[in-house]
């Protein structure tokens, strides 16, 4: 009997893996390990020390950067999320209707638009705003954030939705719920993991954001990830190795929790 | 309950005398002219073609019909899912043909159940008490009483998904009858069940009906269902209304060559209508009054009996089929149609295929159809 194709005998399978695996995570392990170096330097082991963390922290422009990191990315991802779950819910809870496909590649234009012209668009289009009202705070990368987020929320949630039978919102109905119950007791519910995901992939790409908000951003109102570009262009120290340390630990964290909150709902 | 199951009866006797005309108040659900068109144009279907038909209270009422014969659009209509293109709908004598779903005191089984998955059983079971603003106290016992009505109780802590088919089915009733609806609506629920467990759901069905006195209409397109539960059915096709009456009825006296073919198996003889008789063939005349031209005869296969030879008509067995409790049997009548028998498989001699026998029709039982 011929065997049926299987992609493991192929040759060279084993040594590609192994290759693809050690390119994607020996440079983040090495950053990782750094982090954690007592010397001066980003590639020259000085002993095992916590100074760069304590460093860090103790950094009043990290520390800044970081609660600004923290405030868009909580605030675009909230925005971007109740957007995509409206988006979402009028692009799938009803029949086909003429447009359809043309709105879903509206809203998921961010992907496929280059975002180095997203950025230039919106420093241009801001910068008007900011003549013509004087309103300079953080509320241009909260919006600018907001705006390339959506589609990344909208994913999860749309495919959520689709998996989800219409009856049940007939159901409601049918059991004496108002269309607004019907939302809050029946399909929110069952969409919440979906919304969460949305909401987690979308916190995600705001806080690693350096493009659009490099070119949005006014004076002194770095993130994390610009302030560590700007650090790349003085003398670089295992300071941002203890800084991007810190961010994927919260980023595992964030995903372990999503995981393991869906599949207990599930 | 056996307050509620008490007025039914009374009501149940009045109908019985009064006869029940569109607009009494013994009438549950009343359909008026209903039409529903979808597109418009060439493209428009004509779902439901002026469906006029009065529910009475507490019976156990079908729309039986092949699919897409309209039996699920008219009972959307009745539950508000759907709105009729022309015609009204009668609630317990109150027009609610514009009310939308949630404002109306009906409640539907649907075929796919439509469980709330993220809600327990008993959750699930007090939605609609909980959506009309019930009281906790209230909602609990109601839940309470419905769980141990479907027998339910140990799994009201469960998830939809932790159970069983058929107990999922019964969550279902269980929920839509919780808030006590004035009717309850019923779509293919049993479809889905294997047969065992369909045929158990049935008595449960009929059980159910019967202790809680609600008006019960259920959708299905198995006959068997139809003549094993209803009070009175009522049977569809291509959106047309052919025939309402008891199981009884519609089984014996089909008004027509649909509503036979559909329920049970039945032989169609063509015949001609004579002063005599129906002749079926040359020289056999059946003395079954008819209307005088071309006709055509509805005979059940368990009112075809076969005799000795030389008794009845003259035939010849061409098959014999055994099905367990009976064999039914295809006789060529002797110059005219093939008829099938269907005979209680120890009852007598067993012909043989090529054996020449009589065969009797009771002259009573033959339908003469309109066409």
């Amino acid at each position: 009997m011929r065997k049926a194709f299987d992609v493991t005998t192929l040759p060279g399978f084993t040594f590609i893996a192994i290759t693809a695996f050690v390119l994607l995570y020996a440079p983040i392990v090495t950053l990782v390990i750094y982090s954690f170096n007592g010397g001066n330097s980003v590639n020259l082991w000085g002993g095992f020390s916590l100074k760069w963390y304590a460093e860090a922290a103790g950094n009043e422009a990290v520390q800044g950067a970081a609660i600004r990191s923290f405030i868009i990315a909580i605030s675009a991802s909230g925005i971007a999320t109740t957007v995509a779950t409206m988006a979402a819910l009028g692009t799938t809870r009803r029949g086909k209707f003429k447009g359809q496909t043309a709105i879903y590649i509206m809203i998921n234009q961010p992907l496929m638009v280059p975002e180095i012209v997203t950025a230039v668009a919106l420093l241009i289009f801001f910068s008007s705003i900011k003549i013509a009202t004087g309103y300079s705070g953080l509320g241009y990368l909260i919006i600018a954030h907001a705006a390339f987020c959506v589609p990344f929320a909208y994913l999860p949630i749309r495919a959520r939705l689709e998996g989800m039978d219409l009856t049940m919102e007939t159901a409601a109905a049918d059991l004496y719920a108002t269309p607004w119950k019907t939302f809050r007791y029946v399909t929110l519910p069952i969409l919440m993991p979906g919304v969460i995901a949305g909401a987690m992939l979308a916190f995600v790409i705001s806080l690693d954001d350096v493009i659009i908000t490099e070119f949005v951003k006014s004076a002194g109102q770095d993130t994390l990830p610009t302030y560590m570009l700007g650090q790349l262009r003085r003398a670089l120290t295992p300071e941002v190795n203890a800084i991007s340390t810190a961010l994927l630990a919260l980023t595992v964290v964030i995903l372990t929790a999503f995981f393991l909150i869906t599949r207990k709902r599930d | 309950m056996q307050q509620r199951l008490l007025n039914v009866l009374t009501r149940r006797s009045l109908v019985a005398h009064e006869g029940a005309s569109e607009l009494s108040e013994e009438n549950a659900v009343v359909a008026q002219n209903v039409g529903k068109i979808y597109g418009t144009g060439a493209a428009a279907f004509t779902a439901l073609g002026d469906i006029s038909i009065a529910i009475r209270k507490g019976e156990f009422f079908t729309l039986l019909g092949p699919s897409g014969c309209g039996k699920t659009t008219l009972l959307r209509c009745i539950a508000g899912f759907e709105t009729p293109t022309s015609g009204a709908i009668l609630l317990g004598g109150r027009d609610i043909t514009g009310v939308p779903p949630n404002q109306r005191p009906v409640n539907t089984v649907f075929q796919s159940y439509a469980l709330f998955p993220h809600l327990t059983v008993a959750e699930n079971v007090g939605f609609g008490l909980k959506m009309q603003g019930k009281s906790k106290a209230e909602i609990d016992a109601a839940v309470e009483r419905v769980l141990a009505l479907v027998k339910l109780e140990p799994f009201a802590t469960r998830l939809p998904a932790q159970l069983s088919g058929g107990q999922q089915q019964r969550v279902a009733l269980a929920r839509a009858l919780a808030p006590e609806p004035e009717v309850l609506l019923l779509d293919e629920p049993l479809s889905a069940l294997d047969l065992k467990l369909r045929k158990a759901m049935q008595v449960e069905l009929k059980r159910l009906q019967t202790e809680t006195g609600i008006t019960f209409i259920f959708v299905t397109h198995d006959q068997e269902e139809a003549l094993t539960m209803s009070d009175r059915i009522g049977v569809m096709s291509a959106g047309a209304l052919l025939q309402v009456g008891s199981p009884h009825e519609i089984y014996e006296k089909p008004v027509n060559r649909f509503v036979a073919d559909f329920i049970g198996e039945t032989n169609f003889i063509e015949g001609e209508a004579s002063a005599a008789g129906v002749e079926i063939a040359p020289g056999v005349v059946l003395p079954v009054t008819g209307h005088g031209g071309p006709v055509t005869l509805a005979v059940r296969p368990e009112q075809v009996r076969i005799e000795e030879p030389g008794a009845g008509l003259e035939a010849e067995v061409k098959e014999a089929v055994y099905m367990g409790t009976d064999t039914h049997y295809t006789l060529a009548l002797a110059g005219g149609p093939q008829v099938v028998a269907r005979v209680q498989s120890s009852a007598g001699p067993e012909p043989r295929v090529g054996d020449k026998v009589g065969v009797t029709i009771d002259a009573q039982s033959v339908q003469v159809l309109s066409e």
